[in-house]
């Protein structure tokens, strides 16, 4: 620690000193420029610049003093300038003067200041000072200073290359040279670069490395002004540039240099001559060491040119023409095979890079995109399943981009490696990658459409369909095991043709599915299974009425199929197996088939009597069978009184008694139909009627026996009041005023003893007579029935 | 001026897979003061989407309904409106605007919301309104043939209630509107 810090402060003072001895000779260089002594301000400024001669200062601290360094150089220049100008010192003399500097590095420091000059006063060709300052340059050998000194060479030069078109151009033309130039910089600045690694002791390569990462961007930046020079087209890039380029990269045989570099050409140069150059720049990517990081490099590289044709559709026909794909292809094959040790998430990433690419480049190539998913199964082909959380989250990627893309699984059925991929996914990522395939079915709004495909789907998402491991049973969730199936049931409703036959084979194949699933997935499943069938047969019943009442057999098949699947349920969830029965009897009797109707109420009923024990339910259960009796035309009068017969043994064996008066009235709805011949059984109403006051009765005296009050019999007097007014205005013969009169009389003593008053009764007796009065006053028919009733 | 959504038998996923996009870009949250629903919803899902439409949610039970801790019957009050809610399974016949009436004056309410039947109706009767919003996700019935989806927006102010419907006819939404004054505050 005490080394470490001490080091730290050491080099802060180290650099304290450096800017100290700067500012002092910077003073008297002032001075001198001030009062135009040439002589002084050489001496000072060399003086001054002799502090970038120090090796003890760390590139970024080494940085600080340089910039102060180029601050006070400027003036030098400006100076320089004038001194030109006013014509007192000839820019050839000053270009031999400052040669006379007693150091080296502050010599060339000067002499890049000069050379500044002398480009500008165009009394020498650009090229001919700049190449003679890029040889000087090459004295210094130390990598930090030497970066700096090129560095500075650059900034100073930048604006005086002899482009196409700049005013140093010169007449022979020297856009060679201008680019000759940078590169020869850039070549020199990278080789120092690289050979900072071999300097210093082993121990400190780490802390090397970091240094030197922080000077990359000296070196990058020749290629920033290369990019930057009007006269590098597409040729010159193509013969010259590139090849430079490449050629110090290959060589330097550096990883941190390969890396960088390549990513620098990546990003300064326009995607337009990545394309035209791919050949050459994929070409280099085997020769580079094995460490480099080149799934970053080309993700990159594929992923600028996938932008580049999302762009404008105008560039697509270059990518056609220069077989893109085939080229990123094999060079993504070859890396991937050349570098053993790279791990699995790394192939994946380029992958999904180039599928994402060819996605873009050739939607309509769906060849491409399978066999990108195929080169992917290869890779991962005899392979355990994966672990990595990594390279799972990068397959479910690549397996989403097509869903994207094509925003159509029918399209992604088409894949053949698709599967492929996921059978290598662990299984949390499968039904993950699952869902996300149900939710772009159901996003699109797309119906699957035909029994073959549905089959391919189900395959796809076999792991929320079925276990498939034993082992997992434990740690599932159970939210999450719901949802998934939720999401599975709705996928259901998607599936579908508007062709009978078809969807009845994709009824078929979901069923045989679903049935693999086991019991514990059949309350979702199920039930969507079930309405989709009575969705079919409601289609086959509306083309059975136009040919004339003939029977469609393959109704009676799906009602078979309905009752096999609703079995199956029922040992799971016997109360919502109940109410599909009644909803396959409902069915059967819009399609008057008797037998089915009876069947499915005598399984009901099974359920009913064995399986239904909690009262709640008990309640809801019988009042979904009244109701779904209530409505059925198609019995003949034996079933019909089987069923309802059983229908009132149950409402009148249900536990509480205010339950049992309230189902008892409900069947009194069994007997009457409006306006159904037969089912107008006015004594039978009165009956159930009946028999509801006298268990309304009993009620009232359980209650009343009971010290704590009411347990909701206070308003079934009423409630049964109003089923006789009900029946009444039906024109029940067997309901009379006077019945009517009675039980309002009834009601009004007992509300008179009733010692804690019961709001809620009040208000509904209350409404009752306000309705009384108010058929009354309707007049006609109804309102003279009504005036026979005196309250 | 109050906005109260009413809807009900959405019958996810059983019969449908989600409410239809139209509808879904129309129920925004923060516009809707009081959510009414019927029942059916039927997983929590369902609830929560609702709920995230708006907090102050009155639900009963469906027969459908996973969540049995819904009520069978429920009444409120907005503005100088009573509203009472049921499911309407229980009343037999199903759908009678009778029996439903009679549940009206049972709950005594001034406006009384049922569903089941999975058709949209809205009647003045005997001084109040009886309202069924019908399906929201358009789903099967062996009630109802060809369900359109549909859900009502009662628009409270005061002693007056308009009540908008709206119905997804062939991938289009059509609103009605029925206006209600009531004539006592009793």
């Amino acid at each position: 620690m005490t080394t470490l810090n001490g080091g730290m402060d050491d080099e802060d003072k180290w650099l304290a000193e450096g800017i100290a001895g700067l500012q002092h000779n910077a003073h008297y260089m002032h001075r001198a420029l001030d009062s135009n002594n040439l002589r002084d301000a050489l001496k000072y400024s060399a003086q001054m610049l002799s502090e970038l001669r120090t090796s003890k200062l760390s590139p970024h601290k080494y940085y600080e003093l340089y910039m102060r360094a180029f601050d006070e150089l400027r003036k030098m220049e400006m100076f320089f300038m004038e001194e030109t100008r006013r014509g007192s010192c000839s820019v050839i003399d000053l270009y031999e003067l400052v040669q006379h500097a007693g150091n080296i590095l502050p010599r060339l420091y000067l002499l890049c200041t000069v050379g500044s000059v002398y480009i500008k006063s165009k009394e020498a060709p650009a090229k001919d000072v700049l190449k003679d300052l890029v040889e000087m340059c090459r004295a210094i050998q130390n990598p930090v200073r030497g970066l700096f000194l090129r560095s500075y060479l650059s900034q100073v030069s930048r604006d005086k290359l002899p482009d196409i078109g700049s005013e140093y151009e010169g007449d022979s033309g020297g856009l060679v040279d201008a680019i000759e130039f940078v590169l020869q910089n850039f070549t020199e600045m990278n080789k120092l670069w690289v050979r900072m690694q071999y300097q210093g002791s082993v121990r400190e390569k780490e802390k090397r490395e970091k240094e030197r990462n922080e000077l990359r961007d000296l070196v990058g930046k020749n290629l920033h002004v290369l990019s930057q020079i009007e006269g590098v087209d597409l040729d010159t890039y193509k013969g010259t540039v590139l090849p430079r380029i490449l050629e110090q990269v290959v060589n330097c045989k550096d990883d941190l240099a390969q890396y960088y570099l390549l990513d620098c050409i990546i990003q300064v140069f326009p995607d337009e001559y990545h394309l035209q150059t791919l050949e050459t720049l994929l070409g280099a990517c085997p020769q580079l060491q094995p460490t480099v990081d080149l799934k970053t490099v080309l993700s990159q590289l594929m992923d600028r040119l996938s932008n580049y044709a999302a762009s404008s559709s105008e560039v697509l026909p270059e990518f056609l023409q220069v077989e893109a794909f085939a080229k990123l292809s094999s060079s993504i094959g070859k890396v991937i095979e050349a570098q053993v040790d790279m791990p699995i998430v790394g192939a994946i990433t380029l992958y999904v890079s180039l599928l994402t690419f060819t996605l873009r480049v050739h939607p309509d190539r769906l060849d491409y995109v399978d066999q990108v998913l195929g080169a992917c199964v290869k890779k991962l082909s005899g392979k355990a399943k994966l672990e990595d959380s990594k390279a799972t989250k990068q397959i479910i990627a690549l397996l989403s981009a097509p869903l994207e893309k094509y925003n159509d699984i029918i399209t992604a059925l088409k894949l053949t490696n698709y599967p492929r991929i996921m059978d290598h996914l662990d299984s949390g990522t499968n039904k993950v990658m699952a869902v996300l395939i149900i939710q772009s079915v159901l996003k699109n709004n797309t119906f699957i459409s035909t029994a073959d495909k549905v089959e391919a789907l189900f395959e796809l998402i076999k792991g929320l369909i079925k276990d498939m491991d034993v082992t997992s049973a434990d740690d599932i969730d159970e939210e999450d095991f719901k949802e998934e199936q939720n999401s599975v049931a709705c996928l259901i409703h998607k599936l579908h043709s508007d062709d009978p036959e078809e969807m009845l084979k994709i009824i078929c194949t979901v069923r045989k599915h679903i049935l693999l699933g086991g019991p514990t997935r059949f309350p979702s499943t199920v039930p969507s299974l079930v309405f989709s069938a009575l969705k079919l047969v409601r289609r086959l019943q509306s083309q059975d009425g136009d040919e004339s009442g003939e029977e469609v057999p393959a109704i009676r098949e799906i009602f078979m199929i309905l009752h096999q699947t609703i079995e199956t349920l029922s040992f799971i969830s016997p109360e919502l197996a109940l109410r599909l029965y009644l909803q396959c009897a409902e069915a059967s009797n819009d399609c008057d088939l008797e037998d089915v109707a009876y069947e499915s109420f005598t399984q009901a009923f099974i359920l009913y009597e064995e399986e239904v024990s909690d009262s709640r339910a008990q309640i809801t259960a019988i009042h979904l069978i009244i109701g779904t009796l209530q409505r059925m035309s198609v019995f003949g009068v034996e079933n019909r009184d089987t069923l309802t017969h059983k229908a009132t043994g149950y409402s009148a064996k249900l536990l509480k008694k205010p339950d049992q008066c309230r189902a008892v009235f409900a069947c009194a709805h069994l007997f009457w139909i409006d306006d159904r011949e037969g089912l107008m059984d006015g004594e039978r109403v009165l009956l159930c009627l009946k028999r509801a006051v006298r268990i309304a009765n009993a009620a009232q005296q359980m209650a009343n026996v009971s010290s704590r009050g009411g347990s909701g019999s206070g308003t079934l007097f009423i409630e049964i009041l109003n089923k006789y007014l009900y029946f009444f205005e039906k024109g029940n013969p067997q309901i009379t005023a006077s019945m009517i009169q009675d039980l309002v009389e009834l009601i009004k003593t007992e509300m008179h003893s009733d010692n804690p008053t019961d709001a809620s009764a009040d208000a509904y007796f209350a409404s009752t007579l306000r309705y009384i009065q108010f058929q009354k006053q309707k007049g006609g028919a109804l309102g003279e029935k009504y005036e026979l009733i005196k309250v | 001026m109050v906005l109260v959504l009413a809807l009900g038998d959405l019958h996810i996923p059983h019969r449908a897979h989600d409410l239809p996009a139209k509808f879904k870009s129309m129920l925004v949250p923060g516009k809707i003061q009081h959510i009414i629903c019927t029942g059916n919803l039927c997983v929590k899902e369902v609830h929560s989407y609702l709920k995230s439409l708006c907090s102050d949610m009155h639900i009963t039970h469906g027969e459908y309904d996973e969540d049995s801790r819904y009520p069978e019957t429920k009444t409120l009050s907005i503005g100088q409106f009573k509203i009472g809610l049921c499911h309407g399974y229980q009343i037999v016949p199903w759908g009678d605007l009778d029996s439903l009436a009679m549940l009206q004056r049972q709950l005594d309410v001034d406006i009384l919301v049922t569903g089941h039947t999975h058709q949209f109706k809205a009647y003045k009767h005997e001084g109040g309104v009886v309202i069924n919003p019908g399906s929201a996700t358009g789903a099967f019935s062996s009630i109802t043939e060809d369900v359109n989806p549909s859900f009502v927006l009662m628009d409270i102010d005061g002693l007056r209630v308009v009540v908008y419907v709206y119905e997804l006819i062939d991938g289009e939404v059509k609103v009605d509107k029925i206006d209600f004054k009531k004539t006592s505050t009793t």
